[in-house]
């Protein structure tokens, strides 16, 4: 694991991104403790996955810094080295199993290919290590050995997870992780993600609309709306007792037992396409 | 202890002195051809819905919920082999055809997951909603359109005639799918199939959608069929839920009961598993191994019998019956034992 | 929400090449078997061809088949057969070449324009668009005036030709891979470039490649055989099938019609194969996709 001297693993400050005229992110900052995990909540258009794709470099930021480990993370890596170092220190899961490993790569290989990327290892140590990171995410060899197409989805995210973690990173972003699988497979990978989280001191950043999840499995949480901070704190307050308009909205829409959907406002005709 | 009679699901779901049955599915079993032979899908479904009432379909992966509402609406893919029977009103759904069928289908409407999918981009929203009216039921243009306004506005979109003009991807993913909702409602129809019509939105449009759903539901007197994987989305706006596991009910109840008193202990697994929003706790009750499809399960046993805490070898013995208990339904040949502590595993 | 859960392995997992051209059905076998024969006699032909193809006895000129000579004598007196099964090589050599030259560079940009997206990306197309509006037998012209006439040069022409075809078709394939998920998975992991494309991106669109590939040599080789038929091509006296057809042409008109007739349904054949067997891939790749 990357050594730190205290401080946030992960710190993003007045994060900003617009999409020509679009602001899809407006002045968003955040901070990570180390062996923390953050919920950032929202719906679509709120700039949620924007802010993760950021964070890993997948998009740059028009305006704010980000930083990992310690190192700045505001401007993209310019060596290829940059890069994989940058891999080492934050990872990603996506939400979508099926279009998240290559069709063609077996579990193995994949976690292999990552390992190759990071050390210089032998051959036999690889071997070992990718056996020890499959069974950390519950699956067995014979399941490790089989392409995508033979496997379930939940099995599918568990790759995703045993390849994310074969960098060793101080933070793995989990966008919508567990959204696209059923519940029952979704309470296995939630446990299994907090044993990880257990075992290894990894943070985690949670990307979710679900609030219930989020209440499993985070810290803290910081509520977006429309590009926008609303709300933050600690996960447990801020659900028991939402202080802003739109988290109380949002906690109001989640089913529950003796739910009932009732309008948030009389119904009103929606006037502009680019609303719900 | 005596075993209570399997009974018919028909005549148990139905009591005495209430309207017949406007949906009435008795012993259907669908097989598909998957991986080049012919698999079972469903096994011996059997529900029943009356004029008027709300039933919620609750599954994960493979239990077959979507394949019920598509045999229901005659979507099965070709080479579908089918035994038992749909009836719609007394009438036999499968031996059904042209006009027959036509009317069926204004009827019974479905509202799918994926609006986009189903409508058609390059045509105008007024299109698409009035076309049942105009070319089944022969409704002249002009009065197809005032409907379709109207109809908009009791979804809650306004914009007046200019909305008509629209097209599909000019409107959000919500407020397409109200537009369905609209347009199914349009022909007046007596049973709306409701194929998870809120996974696809957001968590606040959802609970909007399903807000104008039971509130016209209700409206209009309309019977509904609720498919969903969220067991709470269904109680939320269903007066009875039926639970499907491996291409079988395993369990119908009242909605009210079904999550503190369930008679399955798929659904009080389930439900268990589900994280909570008002506590925190360490680790969730998962359940062991993943949900299976029709084809995968035992036939000859309890198809839950491998991931129940509950599990003893009477279930391994037979394929359990559908048998009545206080007013619900339930294929647990344990369930008198076990009533009241469904949740937590035998040992 | 996930659709459906996999059955459990039940097939073996066969190699990639036989499943496919299995899988095409009748049409596609019997295609692959005539493709095979053609690739045979391309190899072996000199070894097979019972006479000397080369050498010319007028005495002997446009007489029919009988004694030994299969298909009788062309215009110079030659034996017909041999000449076909010698002239494969070339017939097939070209088209051969042309392919693959046109396939790696057509695969090569759209590749890159498809990773790089953006401003290289508009350059690429642009380019691949201006490419596109020269017809073959144009370049085929300018080639044969700059190079010289003869395979080669007619060689060359076509691929170029038929590069920006390939890529077209690969780069909407390409962009497609290069947005899914697991690249950007790679991209965080900090694999480079040339490795995600390398070892992703191409095995994930290799289908499609040996699909349009497979289809691509039956344009090349109606192609080149027009341009042979041309004289711009391959050299009488040379055996190519498109040679021959030119060299034996006044025959169909004075009652000698075989020897042309039977260099043309060779090249229809060969050509025929490779189409409906790309065509069968072709639909499988896209099959494959969804």
């Amino acid at each position: 694991m990357t050594e730190i001297n205290g401080g946030p693993v992960l710190e993003a400050v007045g994060l900003r991104k617009e999409f020509g005229d679009l602001i899809a992110v407006d002045d968003v900052s955040l901070r990570v403790q180390p062996a923390r995990s953050v919920a950032i909540v929202g719906e679509s258009g709120s700039g949620k996955t924007t802010i993760a794709r950021m964070i890993v470099g997948l998009e740059r930021p028009t305006g704010g810094t980000i930083s990992a480990c310690g190192h700045d993370r505001s401007r993209p890596a310019r060596s290829l080295r940059d890069r994989r170092r940058r891999g080492h220190e934050v990872q990603i899961v996506f939400q979508d199993p099926y279009t998240s490993l290559d069709p063609r790569q077996t579990g193995e290989a994949a976690i292999d290919e990552v390992l190759r990327l990071h050390h210089g290892w032998p051959d036999q140590r690889r071997r070992e290590r990718t056996a020890e990171l499959i069974d950390l995410v519950g699956l067995d060899e014979r399941q490790s050995r089989s392409l995508p197409r033979m496997l379930s989805g939940g099995q599918r995210q568990r790759v995703a997870i045993a390849r994310a973690l074969a960098a060793e990173p101080r933070i793995l972003i989990l966008d919508e992780s567990v959204a696209a699988l059923d519940v029952s497979i979704q309470a296995q990978v939630l446990n299994l993600l907090a044993d990880i989280r257990d075992e290894t001191g990894v943070s985690y950043v949670l990307i979710s609309h679900d609030l219930a999840v989020v209440r499993q499995l985070t810290d803290e949480v910081v509520v977006l709306h429309r590009g926008r901070v609303v709300e933050r704190g600690p996960t447990s307050q801020v659900l028991d007792d939402p202080q802003d308009d739109y988290t109380r909205r949002l906690r109001a829409s989640v089913p529950r037992p003796g739910w009932k959907p009732v309008h948030a406002v009389p119904a009103r005709p929606q006037q502009e396409a680019g609303s719900q | 202890m005596n075993e209570p009679a399997a009974v018919s699901a028909t005549a148990a779901a139905a009591p005495a002195g209430v309207a017949a049955p406007l949906l009435e599915i008795d012993g259907l079993n669908v097989r598909l051809i998957v991986r080049g032979a012919l698999r079972p899908v469903l096994r011996e479904v059997s529900l029943t819905i009356r004029p008027g009432e709300a039933l919620g379909l609750v599954g994960e992966s493979g239990s077959g919920k979507s394949m019920t509402a598509r045999a229901i609406d005659r979507l099965l893919p070709r080479g579908a082999e089918v035994e038992g029977s749909i009836r719609y009103d007394g009438h036999d759904v499968a031996a059904l055809s042209g006009t027959g069928l036509r009317r069926y289908r204004n009827q019974v409407a479905m509202i799918f997951q994926d609006p986009r999918a189903h409508v058609n981009p390059v045509r105008r929203i007024g299109d698409f909603m009035t076309e049942a009216l105009r070319t089944n039921l022969g409704v002249p243009a002009a009065e197809a359109n005032r409907r379709a306004l109207e109809m908009l506005g009791q979804v809650g979109i306004g914009g007046g005639a200019r909305r008509l003009r629209q097209h599909p991807h000019e409107l959000s993913g919500g407020m397409l799918q109200r537009v369905t909702i609209a347009a199914a409602l349009l022909t007046e129809p007596r049973l709306l199939l409701a194929d998870e019509p809120t996974t696809a939105l957001d968590v606040t449009t959802q609970a909007e959608v399903m807000a104008i759903l039971d509130d016209l539901r209700r409206e209009f007197g309309l019977a509904m069929l609720f498919i969903t994987h969220d067991l709470e989305l269904a109680a939320a706006i269903c007066d009875r839920t039926a639970v499907m596991y491996a291409g079988q009910i395993v369990e119908v109840r009242s909605s009210a009961l079904l999550h503190d008193d369930p008679l399955h202990p798929y659904t009080a697994a389930l439900a268990a598993a589900r994280p909570d929003i008002s506590r925190t706790t360490a680790r969730l009750l998962a359940i062991t191994g993943r949900p299976l499809s029709a084809f995968e399960a035992p036939s000859a046993e309890c198809a839950f019998a491998p991931r129940c805490g509950h599990a003893r070898d009477a279930c391994r013995a037979a394929l359990p019956e559908l048998v009545e208990l206080d007013g619900g339904l339930s294929r647990c040949v344990r369930v008198r034992e076990i009533r009241g502590r469904l949740g937590t595993p035998d040992d | 929400m996930s659709t459906g859960v996999p059955v459990a392995v039940l097939e073996t997992e066969r190699p990639w090449m036989l499943t496919s051209v299995q899988s095409t059905g009748l049409a596609g076998i019997a295609s692959a078997a005539v493709i095979a024969a053609a690739a045979l006699v391309a190899v072996f032909g000199p070894l097979l061809a019972p006479y000397n193809p080369d050498l010319p006895n007028l005495s002997l000129a446009w007489i029919g088949p009988g004694g030994g000579h299969l298909l009788g004598f062309d215009v110079q007196g030659r034996d017909v057969l041999s000449r076909l099964l010698v002239g494969a090589r070339t017939s097939m050599l070209g088209p051969f070449v042309v392919v693959i030259v046109s396939v790696v560079t057509g695969v090569g940009f759209a590749v890159v324009a498809a990773w790089r997206r953006g401003a290289v990306d508009a350059v690429i197309s642009s380019g691949l668009d201006i490419l596109f509006a020269f017809p073959g037998i144009l370049l085929a012209v300018l080639a044969t005036a700059i190079f010289g006439a003869g395979l080669p040069a007619a060689a060359i022409a076509l691929s170029i030709a038929y590069m920006p075809y390939i890529a077209r078709v690969l780069r909407g394939a390409a962009l497609r891979e290069r947005s899914q998920p697991y690249v950007a998975a790679l991209e965080v992991q900090g694999a480079s470039a040339t490795s995600i494309c390398l070892r992703h991106l191409v095995p994930n669109i290799l289908p499609l490649i040996v699909a349009q590939a497979t289809i691509l040599f039956g344009y090349a080789m109606v192609d080149l055989a027009a341009i042979s038929f041309l004289g711009l091509g391959v050299q009488p006296p040379k055996p190519d099938w498109g040679v021959m057809i030119s060299e034996n042409q006044t025959g169909i008109v004075q009652g000698y019609p075989l020897p042309a007739l039977a260099a043309g349904l060779c090249i229809v054949a060969v050509v025929i194969a490779f189409n409906v067997l790309g065509e069968r891939l072709f639909e499988r790749a896209q099959a494959g996709r969804g």
